[in-house]
């Protein structure tokens, strides 16, 4: 009897998969991304990221300006990293020219990308929370940013997007009272990240949507040249500063951690051991924080001038205006040509790839010898990493998509670009 | 391997393998893009097993006039590779190598929208980020930046292309 | 019935006149005003943002939605998914080509009234990026009523922006 009549029930049904769409524009896809899902039911069968929404046209605009104006350009790739954009591409024109930065500069890079790091995760931990249903998690991690926005802004002058690393160097020296901030930084933050661990580590809900879900295994994701996070929670111990040092890390002691499961949860907590590991690294700086300048000598590349804080804000220093203007006219032709021309750059090409917290980016720079960029390529990891949502979603239920996603954690400024 | 013994390792094989800035270049003829990817794979001492990046840059002077570049990597030594092919402008078509690096996937469909070269094999070559009916590809070097002249009291200013200097 | 009146408290001019039957009824805790002052300042004192954060304005947005720089102050912490549910579109970040037609979508989508709020120089008028891909300003697709400048605006920004806002609907004139 029972069976006659689930038989009629399900008789009329279709047996067809429907295909739904997600985004671009939605609460929960971490930017304009477009999931195209085929479900049957609650499960998914497939799903097709579709990208574009954000395309900014910032690698053929760089070739259409200076060398030094490329910076102001690639800092808004992927915003939440953008000291790593930055670096990337100063490091690589520098190679370019064969020069390098001095080492004050070099140590103040470290430091804040190191602080660009946490403040990525923050932001990374605040909406996966929010996506997940962990909404005070939100409010905890932006407000803890803040506090990294805040010495941003006390050194370069902005909040996000900051233009602060140079070609040759930094654009300006740490203002006083920046090392303290960034100490008093260093001693609240443990407890505050000892918090959010109380709050989702053992949380049982947590556990439920992130544990087995969104299972990324080694060989898969080094076949789809997955980086980052994902690749180390996977259980590859592969860190860009570990293997190919640049710019003063292999200086610095860290560890890189690395999980075996693969699953969303392991990918969590890689993130926030790495939040411990970079607030290390930035303690270590602070110690090591040698005198000297921060721009390189050769006035031929150098940005001219020296910024300091006047009395109508941010500007050439007095003694900078004096020099140009009533003492040395081959320094004011040279500061003239730098701004308005910029420098040449000999040509050839290069390759500089740099650990951002998504994985590895990677800047190709081809040079003709002009003094504005033939082509900057940016190997961004998101738009790479993306390619493994299809492959992690596949057979789970629409709500694992989310988590999945989220844990991929893609900002779509450096997928699109 | 160092740059330099990595060069020389490899000069014997390729039609040309130049080192600069601590990096080793070699360019390999398109047709032969996949052998040579195998080999560089398979061989013991270079294991380039995993696939960084696909890009192109257009050089109108030249013929070829598209230049594709496979950066590699070694996940057993630690040491990179820049493979560079030259694609002419009356057939801009290469294999892909998808079937060797999946993650080259999304990689050669940047390529094939914003250059037009054509990757033979390729599963699903179509546009990624500009839309689907765009016309142009515009990463070469005769599309224009595009972008609005802009007018204010009385001075007109072009856009950043057009603009002088 | 009749109210105590504290001392020092003003009650207008005249308010011990005979003819002060009005502020009989203000000193009963009784408003006077007009509907369409009523209808203003209910629209105006709790806008539902739609949730169109694009690419680093988003941030900032978000920002100014979370702890330290409360959007709740003015009953906007409630950033609804559903343009059907909103009634203020915060265009945040750069607005490309591709997604413009869903821009459109999003604003027809949403019940009148309704305003647009164009958050930094990306959505107001195409920022740096003057080329092919950004639309050059969302106002050639919606109507915008506040542009807020900045790359990004710091929060403070976009709340004097939606503090402008809010003036601006209080001197609407709605009721036909």
């Amino acid at each position: 009897m029972p069976d006659a009549r689930a038989a009629s029930v399900t008789e009329g049904l279709s047996e067809e998969t429907m295909v739904i769409n997600m985004g671009p524009q939605h609460p929960s896809t971490h930017g304009v991304l477009r999931l195209v899902l085929e479900l049957d039911g609650e499960t998914v069968v497939s799903c097709e990221p579709v990208i574009g929404y954000l395309h900014t046209g910032i690698e053929k605009n760089t070739e259409y300006r200076t060398w030094q104006q490329g910076v102001a350009f690639v800092t808004r790739m992927d915003y939440l990293s953008s000291f790593f954009n930055e670096m990337a591409y100063c490091t690589a024109v520098e190679r370019l020219l064969g020069i390098e930065a001095p080492e004050r500069a070099r140590v103040i890079r470290v430091m804040f990308m190191e602080l660009n790091r946490v403040a990525s995760h923050l932001v990374w931990l605040a909406t996966t929370g929010l996506e997940l249903g962990a909404i005070s998690m939100m409010l905890y991690g932006f407000r803890e940013r803040e506090q990294i926005l805040d010495i941003f802004e006390m050194a370069s002058g902005l909040r996000m997007n900051h233009a602060y690393m140079r070609v040759g160097g930094l654009s300006m020296d740490l203002p006083d009272g920046a090392t303290a901030k960034i100490r008093k930084f260093l001693k609240m933050m443990p407890e505050r990240l000892k918090e959010y661990e109380d709050l989702l580590t053992e949380n049982p809900i947590w556990l439920e949507r992130n544990k087995g879900v969104g299972i990324l295994t080694k060989e898969d994701a080094l076949a789809l040249g997955v980086t980052g996070p994902l690749l180390r929670a996977a259980g590859v111990p592969r860190d860009v500063r570990k293997d190919e040092p640049y710019g003063g890390y292999d200086e610095f002691e860290f560890d890189v951690p690395t999980q075996a499961a693969g699953d969303c949860y392991a990918r969590y907590l890689v993130r926030v051991e790495e939040i411990r590991q970079s607030l290390r690294i930035v303690g270590q700086c602070l110690d090591r924080l040698p005198e000297g300048p921060v721009m390189v000598e050769d006035t031929k590349v150098a940005w001219p001038g020296d910024l300091t804080v006047g009395p109508d804000g941010i500007g050439n220093s007095e003694e900078y205006v004096k020099h140009i203007m009533e003492e040395s006219m081959e320094a004011l032709i040279n500061h003239f040509k730098l701004v308005t021309e910029g420098f040449k750059v000999p040509a050839g090409e290069v390759y500089q790839p740099v650990e951002s917290p998504r994985g590895e980016l990677g800047y190709y720079v081809v040079s003709d010898g002009g003094n504005r960029p033939y082509r900057v390529r940016v190997r961004d990891p998101s738009f790479v990493n993306l390619q493994s949502a299809p492959v992690m979603v596949k057979g789970r239920l629409v709500a694992d998509t989310i988590a999945c996603v989220a844990s991929l954690d893609p900002v779509m400024g450096g997928v699109d670009r | 391997m160092n740059a330099g013994d990595l060069a020389a390792r490899l000069s014997p094989k390729f039609t040309e393998a130049v080192v600069a800035r601590d990096e080793v270049t070699v360019t390999v003829d398109p047709s032969g893009i996949i052998a040579m990817l195998e080999f560089l794979r398979d061989e013991p001492g270079l294991e380039f097993d995993w696939l960084s990046d696909v890009s192109a840059t257009d050089r109108p002077g030249r013929d070829p006039r598209f230049w594709l570049a496979y950066h590699l990597y070694s996940t057993t030594h630690h040491h990179r590779l820049r493979v560079s092919a030259g694609v002419p402008e009356s057939r801009p078509s290469i294999r892909s190598v998808t079937s060797l690096f999946p993650g080259a996937s999304w990689l050669e469909r940047e390529v094939f929208d914003f250059f037009g070269i054509r990757f033979e094999g390729h599963p699903d070559l179509k546009r990624i980020i500009m839309p689907e009916d765009w016309e142009g590809h515009p990463l070469r070097k005769d599309y224009g930046l595009g972008g609005v002249p802009t007018r204010y009291h009385g001075a007109f200013i072009p856009p950043v292309d057009e603009r002088g200097s | 019935m009749p109210v105590e009146r504290l001392p020092g408290v003003q009650t207008g001019k005249g308010a011990t006149d005979a003819a002060a039957g009005v502020e009989e009824e203000v000193k009963r805790g009784i408003l006077l005003g007009t509907l369409e002052k009523a209808v203003n300042w209910s629209r105006k004192q709790s806008m539902w943002p739609a949730t169109f954060g694009l690419a680093c304005c988003a941030i900032e947005m978000m920002a100014a939605g979370a702890g330290n720089y409360d959007l709740a102050r003015w009953g906007m912490e409630v950033f609804r998914a559903s343009p059907r549910q909103a009634d203020l579109m915060i265009v945040a970040g750069r607005v490309s080509q591709k997604m413009a037609p869903v821009l459109r979508q999003i604003y027809d989508q949403m019940p009148e009234p309704k305003w647009v709020i164009s958050m930094g120089v990306c959505a107001s008028a195409g920022g740096m990026f003057t080329n092919y891909a950004v639309v050059q300003g969302v106002d050639t697709i919606v109507p915008v009523d506040i542009y807020v400048p900045g790359c990004p605006p710091r929060p403070e920004m976009l709340m004097f922006g939606i503090l402008k806002l809010q003036e601006k609907v209080r001197k609407e004139g709605h009721i036909k």
